[in-house]
């Protein structure tokens, strides 16, 4: 019999079995919920502050002196430069974490018993900042798709044309939105797959703080028309320096709570999430290689040309998919699906395919956006080829997602968090299928360039990345700020639809707007010439621009209720009582102790 | 039983960290570290020519406004394409581009053989209102590129930047660059001749916006697009030639 327990399956048995009486950390927790009810605003917070021993404050002003004179730097140096803007951006940044810091700097020691707990209220901040950011950059999305279809929208302003807040949308939802998502999930998952608390309480801020400066750093810069033009990699070459020093610190992370570990086997969740750091640094730090034009500059000429240069940025650019919007996501699919269903992974093996499948098979795959150019044709056809191959993990890990939920199907039609975290599944496998037959060179003929491409890169980011991080966001939510459940199931339910109805709505006129418009391109006359000019495809595109941007509209306003729900949920949720597996969420070292002292 | 590897390599955190490393490299190295090595990647050509620093200003501002978004420059091996654009697109026409500009979307049509395709005068009245003149676009207006003055102040800058990753502008191109950007767009002013001298007798010198009295970013930006296509003869060359490869049909 081949062994399908895992660490999730594990720690779900332990946390329903375990009932462990502890009245200090009842009375404990009972006080920190009524605190947390209190203070609305995570930043800001002492509470937090007080968290953070006082080596770590220390440490923690010295970084925040330390990038303040970082932007002081780029001010001055970049004078006349929108460096220099950004210096100030980085300088209001640092100071305004450091005023925080400051207020409660000499709030008493934490407790050395919160050692005995995990940590997480560095996920709690992300939360809010992943659903900020999600409204931020969907809006944007549904500007920018609105001005497709009236281009007048813009208040003749620079920053807000369409080429400049397209990339706001997109580093707005991918890495505002995906990135937060990301890195608040997996410190909540690692700590609890290794069932022990993370490293220290001052790295996980220093990542998600700097994620979310070089997020601020990324938009902003776009609005002044700072981009390296490459798609998905667009921020300039400071920013890209300060990203790499974020990314180690949460390798690092990674490492050292792996370290600490009371569970022998690392359990899949973390395979995908250590893919999702490692694989997205490497892709980051060659995509990014460039000659800044001069330190007081934003300015800088990518090191490649021509088609070296696109080869290296589709590389990039189709594993940011593989490993940013794909192994990430399935990292959060693979602990929350299942714990959340009540039922273990339904196949070990399954899993171990899927992943180095995805890890191989991917990194050969991005010279399918390349077809038919000027990119020798050996590559084109490597990438296809492996592009055809990648959808024996990626329909492996969907069907385990599936099949992980026989026997919990009567909850998939009864709760909306789990029917997020279904669908999210079926459109992986979607979205997989398509993206397979995509890169197939003669369909690519008819898909590429057009909106055909904009509707599958929808299907994968509305229909599996939202939906996931929607389905963890309710199922983590109540368990993190101990409530019986979310503030209203029935505002869950709404946005399940509204979701779902703007996702296919938007998905089925990218559909018909694209083939339409590769049919066009490609029509020619009986008498052998073409049929169509350009401008006639462009007006057969406007009912669909109009319909994209309603479905587009539709999935937004969904996401507005989320934050609503969400942010009520820890105002007003009702709190959970205390006879609940919730206890069981504490440490296996520090379960031990408590035991031993009863 | 022996033990199935698997469940021991994910007992040691190194161990899988190599592993992922090492099984995600192979891929990207096969397919990238050969496009520098083969000499056949990239066609040789001898009339292949540089942009002029006005040009390549136009190229930053074409990049800063996001164009690439919704325009390519890469015109597939397809028969519709080439009967649409052009001769296909050949990998030395990009050779100096950095970054390449190749796109993935069209939104709006094709720009790689746009030069010497609309006046001066069509584009400035494009840029400023795409709708004045092709009223179903959807094209957003640049009305601020005729406002805003370009910058001379840093493109000796560009230029050298540009020489450090490859392109072969010479120490006297550098020092020149701000000097020769303003005499392509003032044909009648002393600056003008040097720029034939430095980049060839085929090079645009005129007033690409219409406003003698000034060089605008519109200059630059227009002075770009009236190159595209036209920094050789390769690809039509190509295409005239009988042995040259047959785009595949649709």
């Amino acid at each position: 019999m081949p062994q399908r327990a895992d660490a999730a399956a594990l720690s779900y048995r332990d946390c329903v079995s375990a009932k462990i009486k502890c009245l200090r950390y009842y009375r404990q927790q009972k006080k920190r919920v009524s605190r947390d009810r209190v203070s609305l605003l995570f930043m800001g917070d002492n509470d937090m502050i007080s968290q953070l021993t006082s080596t770590e404050r220390q440490y923690a002003l010295v970084i925040l002196v330390l990038m303040s004179l970082c932007g002081l730097v780029m001010a001055a140096g970049g004078r006349g430069d929108p460096l220099g803007v950004h210096g100030f951006v980085v300088l209001a940044f640092s100071v305004g974490l450091a005023f925080v810091l400051i207020s409660g700097f000499y709030a008493p020691q934490p407790d050395p018993e919160q050692q005995t707990q995990y940590y997480d209220d560095p996920t709690k901040v992300g939360i809010a900042l992943t659903m900020a950011w999600a409204v931020f950059g969907m809006f944007f999305g549904v500007w920018v798709a609105s001005l497709l279809a009236w281009p007048d929208l813009t208040f003749d302003q620079a920053w807000s044309s369409f080429g400049r807040m397209r990339p706001v949308h997109t580093t707005g939802v991918i890495f505002g939105f995906g990135g937060n998502a990301l890195i608040a999930t997996s410190f909540h998952v690692l700590q609890r797959t290794s069932r022990a608390r993370l490293s220290d309480q001052l790295s996980p801020w220093f990542v998600l703080f700097g994620f979310n400066l070089f997020c601020v750093l990324a938009v902003s810069g776009y609005f002044m028309g700072i981009t390296q033009s490459k798609e998905y990699a667009e921020p300039e070459w400071y920013a890209d320096i300060w990203l790499v020093i974020v990314w180690i610190v949460y390798f690092a992370i990674y490492l050292r709570t792996l370290a600490r570990r009371k569970e022998p086997h690392i359990y899949v969740a973390n395979w995908y999430y250590m893919a999702f750091i490692l694989v997205v640094a490497v892709l980051h730090i060659v995509n990014n290689l460039a000659v800044p034009i001069s330190f007081g500059s934003a300015k800088s000429y990518s090191l490649f040309s021509g088609v070296q240069d696109a080869m290296t940025q589709w590389w990039y650019g189709h594993n940011a998919v593989a490993f940013f919007l794909t192994a990430g996501f399935l990292g959060m699919m693979y602990y929350y699906l299942p714990k959340h269903a009540g039922r273990p992974i339904y196949s070990y093996r399954l899993s171990i395919i899927s992943f180095w499948g995805i890890t191989f098979f991917y990194m050969w795959a991005g010279s399918h956006h390349l077809h038919y150019t000027a990119l020798p044709q050996w590559v084109q056809t490597l990438g296809m080829s492996f592009s055809a191959m990648l959808l024996v993990p990626s329909w492996a890990s969907a069907g385990n997602a599936l099949a992980t939920l026989n026997g919990a199907w009567h909850k998939v039609r009864d709760d909306a968090t789990l029917r997020f975290m279904m669908v999210a599944a079926v459109f992986y496998g979607i979205a997989t299928f398509e993206g397979s037959f995509m890169a197939m060179r003669p369909v690519n003929a008819l898909s590429h360039y057009t909106d055909w491409t904009v509707g599958h890169v929808h299907a994968g980011t509305l229909g599996w990345n939202s939906m996931i991080v929607f389905g963890a966001f309710y199922a983590l939510v109540p368990w993190l700020w101990k409530r019986e459940s979310m503030y209203s199931p029935k505002l869950v339910e709404v946005h399940f639809w509204l979701a779902l109805a703007g996702a296919v709505v938007y998905v089925f006129a990218m559909w018909n707007s694209g083939i339409i418009q590769g049919l066009m391109w490609r029509t020619y006359t009986e008498n052998g010439v073409l049929a169509y000019s350009f401008l006639d495809s462009v007006e057969a595109m406007h009912p669909y621009y109009i319909a994209r941007a309603f479905g587009g509209l539709l999935f937004l306003t969904g996401t507005i209720i989320c934050s609503y729900n969400i942010w009520m949920t820890v105002r007003a949720g009702k709190a959970l009582a205390t006879d609940n597996d919730a206890e069981g969420d504490i440490p296996v070292f520090a379960r031990n102790a408590v035991q031993a002292g009863e | 039983m022996r033990e199935f590897f698997h469940r021991k390599l994910e007992r040691k955190t190194i161990s899988l960290v190599v592993a992922i490393v090492a099984v995600a490299s192979i891929g990207g190295f096969v397919e990238i570290a050969p496009l520098f090595t083969i000499h056949k990647t990239v066609e040789e050509v001898p009339d292949m020519r540089t942009y002029t620093p006005l040009e390549l200003a136009g190229r930053d501002i074409y990049i800063r406004e996001g164009c690439y978004a919704c325009h390519s420059q890469m015109i597939r091996t397809l028969r519709d394409e080439v009967e649409r654009y052009g001769p296909y697109s050949l990998a030395v026409e990009s050779k100096y581009d950095h970054p390449m500009l190749w796109g993935s979307k069209r939104t709006g049509p094709d720009l790689a053989r746009l030069g010497d395709k609309y006046s001066d005068a069509w584009h400035v009245a494009h840029l400023i209102n795409p709708r004045d003149v092709v009223p179903q676009s959807v094209m957003p207006k640049y009305g601020w590129l005729q406002r805003n003055e370009l910058d001379f102040s840093k493109l000796g800058l560009n230029l050298a930047a540009q020489r450090s990753v490859g392109v072969p502008y010479t120490q006297e191109m550098i020092d020149n660059a701000s000097k020769d950007a303003y005499g392509q767009a003032t044909p009648d002013t002393d600056a003008a001749s040097g720029v034939s001298e430095r980049y060839g007798e085929a090079t645009n010198v005129r007033v690409f916006d219409g406003d003698p009295a000034r060089v605008t970013e519109m200059d630059a930006l227009v002075a770009y697009l009236q190159i595209l296509g036209r920094l050789t003869d390769a690809a039509y060359k190509q295409s005239a030639s009988a042995d040259a490869p047959t785009p595949v049909g649709e």
